[in-house]
């Protein structure tokens, strides 16, 4: 038996001619809090929504805890977009019933108690909220479930260094510890300290996987100083839109 | 007490030298509980694992106990907590030194210029 909890095997996405990953493989063990590094347009979101069942691979495979993706594993995924999904007329409530009508795993006293930390009550309105704790609001949702995987996509990009670090605290304090907690980002010095492995991917296949503590001692530097040399004077990557 | 880790390092060590900082500090006196893994994690702001793996290796060095029911516990144990001490101050020293080699002071000066400087204050 295959004790991963992610494994892909030869994954390739092609959106029209246009290659997002080519040829992924990879394996992620339950427990561990990873990074998916990578610049704008290197595919870490396509890789997370086929992770999620929001995409389906041109060819290839993939599963999460051995199950190709379907009903099972979205029930024990929780995912988290990069970008705000919530309805304007909404109240924080409305989120709180709607996730506890999807989620058998939504922890709805949780949920109360970490928005009050940010001074978040369920009766607000969504609409006056900033951009910032709106999606501190969609990371508490997202981290009141006790799933097995987390796939959170750019979690702290737009928000001051306030907001990140409440964010990453979050995620430490309230992820189930025998979950994975994927976080896909380009704001390395951030997340660096709270992550067990790196992974970079470069062009939509994967360039580096390895523990942090293993690339800080065979580097002897950060894993954002690493990065930023791999990718720097890149030209193929300099002006390029990612949102893939 | 803050957690100051330096970028260019594993992370691990470094936890487990600031841990043994507080402990000879006295932040964590001898025979108290620290805190839980993740209590700690999340105060550093580090993996949960990565303070884990730093917390082992205090143990291993026989700074600290598991307790089967209370978590970790500090070593009562007074010739560990001197040796550790002593070990401490000595990396103190040696940080001096370097500090004041790159400044242009051989050794030896750097020893007058510190006798000289607890004259003054007595």
């Amino acid at each position: 038996m295959n004790g991963a909890l992610i494994s892909c095997r030869e994954l390739y996405k092609t959106y029209g001619m246009q290659p997002a990953l080519r040829g992924v493989n990879l394996e992620v063990g339950p427990g561990r809090i990873v990074g998916l590094l990578g610049p704008n347009g290197s595919g870490k979101t396509t890789l997370i929504k086929l992770l999620c069942g929001l995409l389906q691979p041109t060819t290839g495979s993939l599963a999460v805890a051995g199950r190709s993706i379907g009903p099972d594993t979205k029930a024990e995924v929780s995912y988290l977009p990069d970008r705000m999904y919530f309805a304007d007329w909404m109240r924080v409530r409305d989120l709180f019933d709607l996730f506890h009508d999807f989620y058998t795993d939504f922890n709805y006293e949780k949920v109360v108690a970490m928005c009050r930390s940010l001074g978040v009550e369920p009766q607000d309105r969504l609409k006056p909220m900033s951009k910032g704790t709106k999606e501190k609001v969609q990371l508490v949702l997202a981290m009141a479930r006790a799933a097995r995987l987390y796939l959170l996509d750019e979690p702290i990009a737009g928000v001051d260094p306030a907001a990140r670090d409440f964010i990453l605290r979050t995620i430490l304090t309230n992820y189930n510890e025998e979950g994975t907690v994927l976080i896909s980002t380009h704001l390395i010095s951030d997340v660096e300290k709270v992550l067990d492995e790196a992974i970079f991917l470069k062009e939509g296949k994967i360039m580096l996987h390895a523990t942090v503590d293993e690339i800080r001692e065979k580097e002897g530097r950060s894993i954002d100083a690493l990065f930023r040399e791999i990718f720097r004077a890149d030209p193929l990557f300099g002006g390029e839109g990612g949102g893939l | 007490m803050d957690w100051k880790l330096d970028s260019g390092l594993p992370i691990w060590p470094q936890l487990t030298q600031q841990l043994k900082r507080r402990i000879v500090t006295g932040i964590y006196p001898p025979g108290s509980r620290l805190p839980s893994v993740r209590e700690l994690a999340a105060e550093a702001g580090v993996n949960p694992n990565t303070m884990q793996r730093a917390l082992v290796q205090l143990e291993q060095e026989g700074l600290a106990r598991a307790d089967r029911t209370a978590g970790r516990q500090v070593t009562q144990n007074g010739e560990v907590l001197k040796a550790v001490r002593l070990r401490e101050a000595e990396s103190v020293i040696r940080d001096y030194f370097e500090a004041m080699s790159a400044l242009g002071w051989s050794r030896e000066r750097a020893v007058e210029l510190l006798l000289e400087r607890i004259k003054e204050e007595f």
